[in-house]
């Protein structure tokens, strides 16, 4: 079916801004695949069936919106963590500023020096997932990232990697638009962390390819940053093995426009897979989280945790999709929406979807919207603690299931500690 | 210690009048307690002295060591000695009970001048009184409230009491719920916690509680008034003949 006029020509109009990297090496097919198939599906628009809840203008729009950049006078995201930095300065990888790629286990390329080697695994996986995530739902700005990403690194775990592999993402132009794609690959038995920070830039695209083969697991911990004009379109590919584990928590503080796809392949049997945000938003602010998981294996455990709190115009959304397939049986689906309205000027708009093709499964999902608990924060304040005060602590609480997906202690305080200082400058007596 | 002087108090959103000049005064270090059928307004005269919102007085005062009250915020009330144990108490998911705690007692000292107590000085306050309470170490790491049964909830509420040490403690119907054991141990906290300096008004429907905690006073409310004060006989008095007989005698 041919595309309307008008999508082809917002696709053209941004195309013509956009330059494929010279000598991509193996990269070219892939690069070359996801132009065609992006010019064949178009870049959203308002009417797509999963464009209802989020205009696309702006991150349709040929040239990136500028975004002020944001002075945080807090230190910096998983300071006291130790951790592999990779740093990337409004979307173009700093040398300087990274650590050495070096470490057990652990094979990292800067993607354009991998494009030019023969690294078969990398190969194998760039863009490929991006394309199966393609179907049923389409996902354009996927497509572009693979075509036209500017950078990126190569991830391979080859065994228990000891300390978290950590992407910071610097904004420092307030013009810039970034495109960055990542490939990760965890190898049979091995784990891996990555920690991801920063707004990255204006507008930010970003894609990341992950395959966990039998047997591994991959912890995934982000918080996008908080400036607040910037936009950001980013996509999770995951496919997962035998056994194997995925978990992947997001922590939105500010941001006009974010939207995070997901797309998760259960694959082999017996395997875990869990996806969770918490989202705070007050004034011009927009969230989107839409997310689709394939169960394809027995005996496999997803969950979706997904808590949204909003003030003063902010908007949020979430679209969760689970796919069980015939054959698929003994799967343990979960979905949960949440959103903590703080006043009568927030706004949450869900779309819980369930495809059970299987007989021998237990999926529940739920989305509800409320304000804060009034009886609880009586409760609160008769015991002595300030009306604020207490407000941020059912505020937390609210949030709490979709923390508690962090694994790792330290993280969580400190995504926690984030939550609070922001909870905190926005105290209303 | 407590005045409350002809207080007038209706609901809020709707024209329903449910104290109707309540006359009530509790001298430090002792325990009133009240009686009354149900709908007679004793649960909304424990909300109305600790500040929930729903509630709109018209006429008359309540004061606490000769502090008015009802025009303070509840966390204010709380720093001025006033506690209230819920009916209810409301459970609180992803806040532990030991933060829940130590946030409130911090909260009430900062409010008065004083010094916030340090993690290491509040562990050794709460493990002492946890112990009297029979409360273990795994109620204080769970979230407040959640998974409790009713009996570790109104424990949980005399725990507070005793870290937070107010001057004028109301329990509202603090028996609900409860087996005979169960009241018993929260009796006795109540009775551990009996001081000079420190008073009680005690909300129940039943004397069985009063053989625990005995009151000095008790007084009976109907239609939003004490009908009737007396001594600890009075309680027995409803329990052996109902109210019926104190209405005809008052009315």
């Amino acid at each position: 079916m041919a595309l309307p006029q008008a999508k082809t020509d917002a696709t053209e109009a941004r195309l013509a801004h956009l330059q494929m990297p010279d000598g991509a090496g193996w990269a070219n097919d892939a690069r070359a695949d996801a132009l065609s198939r992006l010019r064949a599906m178009g870049l959203p628009g308002a009417r797509d069936e999963y464009w209802r809840f989020t205009r696309p203008d702006a991150l349709n729009a040929p040239v990136a919106p500028g975004a002020a950049v944001f002075d945080a006078k807090e230190t910096a995201l998983f300071s006291d963590i130790d951790r592999l930095r990779i740093v990337f300065r409004d979307g173009v990888f700093d040398a300087e500023a990274s650590d050495d790629f070096s470490h057990e286990n652990l094979a990292i390329e800067r993607l354009s020096d991998a494009t030019a080697k023969d690294i078969h695994w990398a190969k194998d996986l760039y863009g490929v997932l991006e394309t199966r995530g393609q179907t049923p739902v389409k996902r354009p700005f996927a497509a572009l990232n693979t075509a036209f990403a500017t950078d990126g690194v190569v991830v391979r775990a080859t065994g228990k990697v000891s300390k978290p592999v950590s992407f910071v993402y610097l904004h420092e132009n307030p013009n810039s638009d970034a495109i960055l794609h990542f490939v990760v690959r965890v190898e049979e038995g091995a784990e891996l962390t990555i920690l991801e920070n920063g707004p990255a830039a204006a507008r930010f695209n970003k894609c990341m390819e992950v395959e966990i083969a039998d047997r591994a697991t991959f912890h995934h911990v982000r918080a996008q940053g908080r400036d607040h004009e910037r936009l950001a379109i980013t996509h999770l590919f995951a496919r997962l093995g035998e056994e194997s584990t995925f978990k992947s928590f997001t922590l939105t503080a500010n941001g006009r426009l974010t939207r995070n796809e997901a797309v998760i392949e259960v694959n082999g049997d017996n395997a875990t897979a869990h996806i969770a945000g918490a989202a705070v938003g007050d004034g011009d602010f927009h969230h989107d989280d839409t997310v689709f998981i394939t169960h394809d294996a027995v005996n496999c455990e997803s969950r979706q945790v997904f808590k949204k709190v909003l003030r003063n115009g902010a908007v949020g959304a979430f679209q969760g999709k689970i796919l069980v397939k015939a054959g698929a049986q003994k799967t343990d689906g979960y979905q949960i929406s949440q959103a903590l309205l703080l006043d009568g000027d927030a706004e949450f708009l869900a779309k819980p979807e369930l495809e059970i093709y299987a007989d021998d499964v237990a999926c529940s999902h739920g989305s509800t919207t409320g304000a804060i608990d009034e009886e609880a924060l009586f409760y609160l304040r008769s015991r002595g603690v300030p009306s604020s005060e207490a407000q941020d602590l059912l505020v937390l609480s609210f949030l709490t299931e979709a923390i508690d997906e962090i694994d790792d202690k330290a993280i969580s305080a400190d995504i926690l500690s984030r939550l609070e200082g922001w909870l905190h400058r926005r105290r209303r007596s | 210690m407590l005045k409350i002087n002809n207080l007038h108090v209706k609901l809020e959103e709707e024209e329903k009048i449910i104290l109707k000049g309540v006359n009530l005064e509790v001298p430090a270090g002792k325990v009133h307690a009240i009686m009354g059928p149900n709908g007679s307004g004793k649960s909304t005269l424990s909300y109305v002295l600790s500040g929930r919102d729903g509630y709109e007085v018209t006429a008359g005062s309540a004061t606490l060591q000769g502090q008015e009250i009802l025009e303070l915020d509840p966390e204010e009330r709380a720093s001025a000695g006033l506690f209230l144990a819920f009916q209810y108490p409301v459970e609180i998911p992803g806040v532990g009970n030991m933060t829940f705690l130590r946030t409130a007692l911090n909260s009430q000292r900062k409010a008065r001048g004083e010094d916030e107590l340090s993690a290491a000085d509040f562990l050794k306050l709460i493990r002492e009184k946890a112990k009297s309470l029979k409360i273990d170490a795994d109620m204080l790491k769970r979230p407040v409230n959640v998974g409790f049964s009713g009996g570790e909830k109104k424990r949980n509420e005399i725990l507070q009491m005793a870290i937070l040490e107010p001057k004028m403690c109301i329990l509202d119907e603090t028996d609900s719920g409860l087996d005979v054991d169960a009241m018993k141990l929260v009796a006795d906290g109540v009775n551990a916690l009996r001081a000079e300096g420190r008073s009680f008004l005690v909300i129940t429907h039943y004397q069985r509680l009063l053989d625990h905690i005995k009151p000095d006073v008790v007084h009976i409310m109907a239609d939003g008034r004490i009908v009737k004060t007396g001594g600890p006989e009075l309680a027995l008095e409803v329990e052996n003949n109902g109210y019926a007989d104190i209405f005809a005698e008052v009315a």
